[in-house]
């Protein structure tokens, strides 16, 4: 019987903790759904009262931040694609050709991306862009995203190339397909699950990034919104919480939409064809 | 359809020598087996023929065309895979059509034609499916319904077969036997099964080492095994070797070993002009051809009953010699068969095989040599 009494305080000493901890890690989730709903949102958790929509109201009239979106959009898409492309043809080469090294490559890539996209080569890559004249471009905040971001991609889809058969390409080719149709008909379906995790990785990094835009550009109007979230600051540096909090909401809708898109259109799943 | 031919071909991987200058006619028409363990370079040899593999020397031709360079979609082939490489994402009609897709052929027209074939295949009724909805007996025909879709020139099978459970293998084993009657295609098989070889095959090429050791019809290489590699590969069980002493006199051989009692055998002039000096041989013989001996008869070997296992219409007994050395007999009976002890076991003359020290089949007198 003890033992039995025992047990069951166990389990609930188990529950009441785990509840705890919880908690603790859902309040500033439940925080940020209800705050941009407040007019009077202070640090404190609280129920809005009056609900509305005031907030937003204030946050839509500011140019800069919308502005700030969308060119975190451009930013985010136009480095999406380079990475995508870039990493999904540099990745089925590497696995699949017979180059020599070619394992080398990968490691040394893996090596200087660490370097590369680290605030440690924040100086020179801002010399090489100023010395290219695309300061004050997309462009150039396009084209370091994605040279910090194509190696650690590659280097994950490789692996996942690695591990499909070629028997799928070399089925195709016999039956008379070129390579190029071979990789387009049979071998990019079937990677299309790696491409599309390496995506959104590479999509959820360019978004949240602040320190490479805010370096290689100038004028306000090409800052995106992780920069311009600070115009909801005051002269003296404090946030304004409740714009703050709707335009949070904002900028993270984006991210939510990708991975519920995602996983409700792909699902990141692997089905098989291959007789192991 | 069309012969192949391979000119001198071999393949190194790195510092490893997959198929070493091989030189091997296929006729068009035939059903050539690839016969070998696993790393002897059938597969190589096959994926060279498809162009998988470049030969590092040596040609290859398929009919007069020479292909060693061709890439593999120029050279008229279909392939059956090992794992099939059925596309995951395409339904079974896509798949089986996508050969006259890559043709230009219209949609109707692809479709119409990979029903066709499906329906002779027995999985017309599946091809609005995904490859991961069927079982596995059904991938392998959609894998072979996509080689058959389109006429070839040749037809290359890499042990298509292997991924399947007993029972299915031998019903495909059979269709495709079928197959080769009704079609006469030109078609090169790989498999490290020696039945499927055997039941298949116009001509088999047992491979060890990226060598062929052995090319030969079937009956062929079962009768007159050419190397104890060979004798080995081939029957199931394999055939029992014993080395022995041998000592010719008269024309004769005459065999010595622990536990054996041999008649003295005649053979071939040419075989006794080998054995000069060499004592040691190999003896062998089929357990099909060994039956339970009575009494103080010649022609028996004798050891200790290692195992007595039934399967139905035959028996195989195993005995264990001193040496420890195995010897196994099939026993053509449906009855059970009490034995123990010390177990005699005996053969005809002309079911002996003797190879000399390096391996060598020795041509026996009573054949052509």
């Amino acid at each position: 019987m003890t033992r039995y009494l025992n047990l069951y305080f166990t389990r609930i000493g188990f529950s009441v903790l785990t509840a705890l901890v919880g908690v603790l890690f859902a309040l500033p989730l439940v925080w940020f759904i209800f705050a941009p709903f407040n007019p009077r949102a202070e640090m404190g958790l609280a129920i809005p009262d009056p609900f509305s929509l005031s907030n937003f109201e204030t946050v839509f009239g500011n140019r800069f931040a919308l502005r700030g979106l969308w060119n975190s959009l451009v930013q985010s898409v136009g480095g999406v694609i380079l990475v995508g492309a870039g990493a999904t043809l540099a990745s089925y080469a590497l696995s699949r050709s017979p180059i020599p090294g070619k394992n080398v490559i990968t490691y040394i890539l893996l090596l200087f991306s660490s370097v590369v996209s680290g605030s440690a080569a924040m100086v020179p890559i801002f010399l090489i862009v100023n010395g290219i004249g695309l300061i004050d471009t997309q462009i150039a905040v396009i084209l370091v995203f994605a040279g910090g971001l194509l190696p650690t991609a590659m280097f994950i889809l490789r692996d996942f190339i690695d591990s499909i058969p070629k028997s799928y390409e070399e089925s195709a080719m016999v039956a008379g397909a070129s390579p190029v149709q071979a990789f387009f008909d049979v071998a990019l379906p079937v990677i299309r699950p790696g491409i599309v995790v390496v995506v959104v990785w590479a999509f959820v990094n360019i978004w949240g990034s602040f320190l490479i835009p805010f370096i290689l550009l100038r004028s306000s109007e090409k800052m995106p919104a992780a920069v311009a979230i600070y115009s909801f600051y005051s002269e003296a540096g404090t946030p304004i919480v409740t714009l703050l909090a709707a335009y949070s909401l904002l900028y993270s809708l984006p991210v939510i939409i990708l991975y519920l898109f995602v996983s409700w259109k792909f699902g990141f799943r692997f089905f098989g064809g291959i007789k192991a | 359809m069309a012969s192949i031919r391979f000119d001198r071909v071999t393949k190194k991987f790195g510092e490893f020598t997959a198929v070493s200058d091989l030189d091997l006619e296929m006729g068009d028409g035939e059903f050539i087996c690839l016969l070998g363990p696993s790393g002897c370079g059938k597969t190589t040899t096959l994926r060279m023929i498809a162009g998988l593999e470049t030969p590092t020397s040596g040609r290859v031709h398929i009919g007069e065309r020479d292909v060693t360079f061709m890439h593999p979609k120029d050279r008229r082939i279909s392939m059956v895979f090992q794992d099939y490489a059925l596309y995951p994402h395409m339904n079974l009609a896509d798949n089986i059509a996508y050969p006259l897709k890559v043709r230009g052929e219209s949609e109707t027209k692809r479709h119409a034609r990979a029903r066709e074939v499906a329906d002779v295949l027995k999985i017309g009724h599946l091809l609005e499916r995904m490859p991961s909805q069927i079982s596995g007996g059904q991938q392998q025909r959609t894998s072979l319904a996509r080689a058959l879709v389109y006429p070839s020139d040749v037809y290359l099978f890499d042990e298509p077969l292997s991924n399947l459970d007993a029972k299915l293998r031998l019903e495909a084993r059979g269709f495709l036997n079928h197959l080769q009657r009704d079609m006469g295609m030109t078609a090169v098989y790989v498999t490290h099964d020696q039945a499927e070889a055997m039941a298949l095959a116009t001509r088999i090429a047992v491979m060890d080492a990226g060598k062929v050791v052995q090319y030969a019809p079937p009956l062929e290489v079962y009768r007159r095994p050419a190397t104890t590699f060979v004798a080995n590969f081939v029957g199931n069980p394999p055939m029992n070797l014993l080395p022995v002493e041998a000592m010719v006199a008269d024309g004769n051989v005459q065999l010595k070993a622990e536990g054996l009692s041999a008649a003295p055998l005649p053979v071939s002039r040419a075989a006794a002009r080998a054995l000069d000096g060499n004592t040691k041989l190999t003896l062998g013989v089929r357990p099909e051809h060994l039956t339970i001996a009575r009494g103080g008869e010649e022609n028996t070997i004798s050891g200790a009953l290692f195992a007595n296992e039934n399967m139905g219409p035959e028996t195989l007994v195993t005995l264990e010699r001193d040496d420890a050395a195995r010897f196994t007999a099939r026993i053509f009976t449906d009855e059970s068969l009490a034995l123990r002890g010390t177990v005699k076991l005996g053969f005809a003359s002309e079911h002996v095989h003797l190879f000399d020290p390096g391996g060598t089949r020795l041509p026996m007198d009573h054949e052509s040599a």
